[in-house]
C-alpha cells in the first residue's frame, strides 16, 4: 500500500500538473514571457525533486530531462515555439499517466515506457547541447539522432551478436568484444552455437551467437561503438530491458537461465519477467511495511483520486436530495392511496434508489475528525507549557468520520473540554509525583463509531471531579437543596448547567467546571448527549455522544390535536398508554409510573396551547437525554419516519423547544420538538407548582431501580 | 420612509379589509391560494404559522393582525403573498396574508407621496409612500421594515418565560 505522504504527493503532483497545464496554454501565446517559464521550470523541478524523495524514480528522471529543456529556455539558449509547447503538454501528459501508474502500483507497461522514450529523445532533439555544467555526469558523447537511448543512469541492456562467420579470419574474436562490454559494467552472456552440420563445421568459421546481458550506465551509442568495425555483416541486437536498479542478482540468475534454456528467447520475454520480479518484490515490501491489513487490497481501488469540490455544493447536493426524499414519501403516499399495483411498484423503486442516492449524498459530506483533533495538539502543547504542567495528548480514531456541518460545530466544545482538563483535570509535575503518577498526564481524545452516532470521548488522567466541592458550591448557588441527596451523576451534571460557571471565586474550590455550559448548549444544539464518569484522584471521561448527521434523522411522528409534532427517535425509549386516572388529574403534577419507575412527563396538549379535537387516549413517549427520562403525553403515535430537517428560518430561530418542520409525504408541515430545551422550559414554568427537587429527586429514584 | 421614490415601479395591490395596499413587484415571487398553515406554538398571533411551498418551509403573517386589525379569516379570496425580504443581511422568504390580491399597476414617481405622519393607523415606519390612483389611495408598503427581526422581538419575549429568582 502507499503510504500517506505518498499519496499526498499524487495529489499534490496532480495539481501541479494542472497548474503547469495553464501555463503552458498560456505560453503558447506569449512566448516571451519570462515569469511563465520560470513558473513552468519550477512545476517540474518541484515534480522532480518531489517524486525522487518519495521513491518515485522514473517519474524523477522523466521530468529531470524536461526540466533541463526549460532551463535551456530560462537562459535564452532555446526558445519557446508551438512545438515545445506541445511536446511539454505530451510530456505533462505522460507524466499524468506515470502518476496513475504509481498510484495503482503497477510498473509502467513498455508502451508508456517507450512513448516517454520518445518524447525524451525529441526533446534532446530540440535542445540538442546541454548547456555546459548542466549535465550529470561530465562525459561528452554526440546525440545520434537514430539512436533513441542517451540516457545517462544505468540500464540493463541485452546485446543480441551473431558476429559474420569469417570474423576469425578477419583476426578478431568475438570474445574480445565480449570484454570490451565487461569493462563498461556487470556483464553475464551466453553462447550459442549455430547449428551445423559436422563437417562444415571448421575451426576458422564461427558459428557462435552471443547473448549478452549487461548493466551500465554508458550510453547505448557506447555500446555500438563497440561493435563498430563488424557492425556491418553481423547480427546486433542491442534492447534496453530495464532500469538496472530494478534487476537484483536473483533476477540476472533468472534471465540468464532463461537464456540458456533457449536461444531465441524473445526480449520481451524477459522484460516481463524482470516486471513480474519487480511486482513481487514490492508485494513483499508493501506487506512487511503495513503489517498485513491492507495487503489484500486490489490496485484498482486505489486508483480513486479524489477532487476537491467546494462545500456550498455538496451542502446543495444534500438539500436536492432532502427534497427528493420529502417527494418520494408523497409519491409513496400517492400510490397507496390510489392503490395501483404498478404505480406501488414504481414507487418502492423509487423509494429503494432514493434512499441510496441519500446515503451517498449524506456521505460525500462525511470528513474524518482528524482534522480537528490535529489543532488540539498545539493547543495542549502552548497550554500545558504556559500551567508549568507536562501533558502529552493521545488521539485515537482519527478517521472516525461525521458530517461536514457537525464537525464544525464541534470544534468549540472539544476546545473547552480540553482546556479544562489541561487547566483544572491534569495536576502539577510535582503533586503528580505526590501521589504517585507519571510526572506528565496524558488527555486521551478519542472517537469511534456506534451505531448511527458518533462517540467522541475526552478523558484524563488527572485528579478527577470533586463531587463533595460540586455539591457545596451548588448549595451555596441554591441550586440543590442542602438536605438533598443527589447522586453522583447528577451532581455531575450540574456541572454544565449554565449559571454553576460563572461564580469565579468558587471556581478553585470546585476544580473543574469553567466554560461547560458552553459546551453542554452547543452539544444539545448538536442534538448529542453528554456523559460524564469520574474517579477522583484517578481522572475523568467525557464522552460526547453525537449524531453522524444533522440534515435527515429517524423521527417518531405524534399527533396533538389536529397538529403533528415528531420527536427524534434517537432519544425514545418507549411509548406508553397514559392511564385514564392520570389523564384527568389533567395539568397537575404530571408523573407517571411506568412499571415502578415515576417519570415526570410534560403534556404537550397543554405545553404548546393546543385546543380542540381530544382524544379518548392518550400515549406518553418516554423519552431518555443525559440519563434523565422524561415523557411527553400526546393524542396518538403516528409511527416512525425519515425525517428531513427544514430549518424554520430566522423569523422563528428564538422559538425555544422546536428545532425545524420537516414536510410530510401529503404535503402537511410537523415541527420537530427539540427534546432539552422543550423540558427546560416546562420545567422552570412548572416551578411555580412543581420544585426542581422533585423532578431531581424521582429521577434519583428511578436511578436507584 | 424619507427615501423618495423616484423610478416608475410596478407595485401589486391587494387588500386587508377596505384598504388598497400595495408593494413594489420586485419582492413578489408569486400568489398562492390560502392552503393551511401549520401554526408555531408559542408564537404570537400574527405569526400564523409555517406552510409547506414545494417542499420548503416557509413562514407565513398575519398583515392585518400585524397592523393591529382583525384577523384575517380564511375566505375564497384569502391570498398568500409570497416575498423576498432581506433580513440581517439574509434574504428570506415570507408569506403575507391578504385579504384579497387586486392586479400589478405601474406608478409614476410624481403620484406618490411621502408617508403622512398622522392619520393611518399604521406605524408609519411601515409605510413606502402613499400612491393615488383613481381617486383611491393606495398604501404602498416597505415590505422588508414590515417583517424585520426588530419589531418581530415579541417572539422571544413571549416564550422566554420569567424564570423563578
Amino acid at each position: 500500500m502507499m503510504d500517506r505522504n505518498q499519496q499526498a504527493f499524487i495529489e499534490e503532483a496532480r495539481d501541479l500538473l494542472s497548474g503547469l497545464e495553464d501555463s503552458l496554454l498560456e505560453i503558447e501565446h506569449d512566448p516571451l514571457n519570462s515569469e511563465l517559464v520560470g513558473k513552468i521550470f519550477r512545476a517540474m523541478h518541484t515534480i522532480k525533486g518531489a517524486s525522487s524523495m518519495f521513491g518515485f524514480d522514473a517519474i524523477a528522471s522523466f521530468t529531470h530531462d524536461i526540466e533541463t529543456a526549460f532551463d535551456a529556455v530560462r537562459e535564452g539558449v532555446v526558445a519557446v515555439t508551438p512545438q515545445l509547447v506541445s511536446m511539454t503538454l505530451a510530456s505533462r501528459d505522460h507524466i499524468s499517466a506515470l502518476l496513475s501508474s504509481a498510484e495503482s502500483e503497477v510498473e509502467p507497461d513498455l508502451e508508456l515506457t517507450s512513448a516517454g522514450d520518445e518524447l525524451l529523445k525529441r526533446f534532446r532533439e530540440l535542445v540538442p547541447q546541454t548547456p555546459p555544467g548542466k549535465t550529470d555526469t561530465g562525459s561528452p558523447h554526440d546525440v545520434k539522432q537514430m539512436m533513441p537511448e542517451t540516457n545517462q543512469r544505468a540500464a540493463l541492456y541485452r546485446i543480441h551478436f551473431k558476429p559474420p562467420e569469417n570474423i576469425l579470419l578477419r583476426g578478431l574474436d568475438p570474445m574480445n568484444l565480449i570484454q570490451e562490454l565487461a569493462a563498461m559494467g556487470e556483464e553475464r552472456h551466453v553462447v550459442h552455437s549455430e547449428e551445423t552440420s559436422p563437417d562444415e563445421s571448421r575451426a576458422d568459421l564461427c558459428h557462435s551467437v552471443y547473448d549478452v546481458l549487461l548493466s551500465t550506465s554508458h550510453p547505448l551509442e557506447s555500446l555500438q561503438d563497440v561493435f563498430i568495425f563488424v557492425e556491418e555483416d553481423s547480427e546486433l541486437r542491442i534492447e534496453k530491458l530495464a532500469d538496472a536498479s530494478a534487476c537484483d542478482k536473483d533476477v540476472w540468475q533468472r534471465l540468464i537461465e532463461a537464456m540458456q534454456a533457449s536461444k531465441g528467447v524473445p526480449t520481451s520475454v524477459l522484460i516481463s519477467m524482470i516486471k513480474e520480479a519487480h511486482q513481487i518484490h514490492q508485494r513483499v515490501r508493501n506487506e512487511s511495511s503495513t503489517y498485513g491489513g491492507a495487503g489484500g487490497q486490489h490496485p484498482d481501488l486505489k486508483s480513486a483520486q479524489s477532487i476537491k469540490v467546494p462545500s456550498e455544493r455538496l451542502d446543495k447536493l444534500v438539500n436536492l436530495v432532502g427534497e427528493l426524499v420529502t417527494v418520494q414519501a408523497r409519491l409513496t403516499q400517492a400510490a397507496v392511496n390510489l392503490s395501483d399495483p404498478s404505480l406501488t411498484q414504481i414507487a418502492e423503486e423509487v423509494e429503494a434508489l432514493i434512499s441510496e442516492l441519500r446515503d451517498n449524498a449524506m456521505s460525500i459530506r462525511m470528513v474524518p475528525i482528524g482534522t480537528t483533533f490535529g489543532r488540539f495538539k498545539r493547543l495542549v502543547r502552548d497550554l500545558s507549557a504556559e500551567l508549568g504542567k507536562e501533558i502529552q495528548l493521545v488521539t485515537e480514531g482519527e478517521d472516525t468520520e461525521l458530517d461536514k456541518t457537525v464537525i464544525e460545530r464541534l470544534g468549540d466544545p472539544l476546545v473547552h473540554m480540553i482546556r479544562n482538563s489541561i487547566d483544572h483535570g491534569i495536576e502539577l509535575p510535582a503533586q503528580r509525583e505526590q501521589v504517585g503518577k507519571a510526572r506528565a498526564g496524558t488527555i486521551r481524545l478519542s472517537a469511534s463509531h456506534s451505531g448511527t452516532s458518533v462517540k467522541i470521548s475526552i478523558s484524563d488522567d488527572g485528579a478527577g471531579f470533586d463531587t463533595e466541592a460540586i455539591r457545596l458550591k451548588a448549595v451555596m448557588q441554591g441550586m440543590i437543596d442542602p438536605d438533598a441527596t443527589p447522586t453522583e451523576q447528577e451532581l455531575l451534571s450540574i456541572v454544565f448547567a449554565p449559571g454553576f460557571s460563572t461564580a469565579k471565586e468558587v471556581t478553585s474550590v470546585s476544580g473543574r467546571g469553567v466554560g461547560m455550559d458552553v459546551v453542554h448548549r452547543s452539544i444539545e444544539e448538536l442534538g448529542g448527549q453528554i456523559e460524564v464518569s469520574n474517579s477522583p484522584g484517578k481522572g475523568a471521561t467525557i464522552t460526547l455522544k453525537l449524531p453522524l448527521t444533522l440534515a435527515i434523522i429517524e423521527g417518531l411522528l405524534v399527533k396533538v390535536g389536529s397538529e403533528l409534532f415528531v420527536l427524534p427517535l434517537a432519544s425514545i425509549k418507549e411509548c406508553v398508554e397514559l392511564p385514564a386516572l392520570e389523564q384527568r388529574r389533567g395539568k397537575g403534577g404530571q408523573l407517571i409510573n411506568v412499571r415502578g419507575e415515576i417519570i415526570p412527563y410534560v403534556r404537550l396538549r397543554d405545553f404548546f396551547g393546543i385546543t380542540g379535537e381530544t382524544s379518548t387516549y392518550e400515549y406518553v413517549v418516554i423519552t431518555e437525554i443525559d440519563g434523565r427520562r422524561c415523557g411527553f403525553a400526546v393524542d396518538a403515535v403516528l409511527g416512525e419516519h425519515q425525517i428531513v430537517i427544514k430549518s424554520l428560518g430566522l423569523m422563528y430561530k428564538d422559538v425555544e423547544g422546536i428545532s425545524g418542520a420537516t414536510v410530510l409525504g401529503d404535503g402537511t408541515v410537523a415541527l420537530i420538538i427539540d427534546i432539552p430545551p422543550l423540558i427546560a422550559v416546562a420545567v422552570r414554568e412548572r416551578e411555580r407548582l412543581v420544585r426542581f427537587e422533585t423532578i431531581a429527586g424521582d429521577d434519583s429514584r428511578n436511578k436507584r431501580n | 420612509m424619507n427615501e423618495t421614490i423616484t423610478e416608475t415601479t410596478q407595485y401589486l395591490t391587494f387588500k386587508l379589509e377596505d384598504e388598497v395596499y400595495a408593494t413594489d413587484i420586485a419582492q413578489v415571487r408569486e400568489v398562492l391560494e390560502y392552503s393551511r398553515v401549520t401554526k408555531v406554538p408559542r408564537t404570537p398571533d400574527y405569526m400564523r404559522g409555517v406552510i409547506n411551498l414545494r417542499g420548503r418551509v416557509v413562514p407565513v403573517l398575519d398583515l392585518k393582525l400585524r397592523f393591529g386589525m382583525n384577523r384575517t379569516e380564511q375566505t375564497v379570496n384569502t391570498c398568500v403573498i409570497i416575498v423576498e425580504v432581506n433580513m440581517e443581511g439574509e434574504t428570506m422568504v415570507i408569506g403575507a396574508l391578504a385579504d384579497s390580491v387586486q392586479e400589478v399597476i405601474e406608478m409614476d414617481p410624481s403620484v406618490i407621496e411621502p408617508a403622512p405622519k398622522i392619520g393611518t393607523k399604521l406605524n408609519t415606519d411601515f409605510i413606502r409612500g402613499m400612491g393615488k390612483r383613481d381617486e383611491q389611495f393606495i398604501i404602498i408598503l416597505d415590505i422588508d421594515k414590515v417583517f424585520s427581526a426588530d419589531n418581530l422581538g415579541a417572539v422571544k419575549a413571549t416564550m422566554a418565560e420569567p424564570v423563578l429568582e
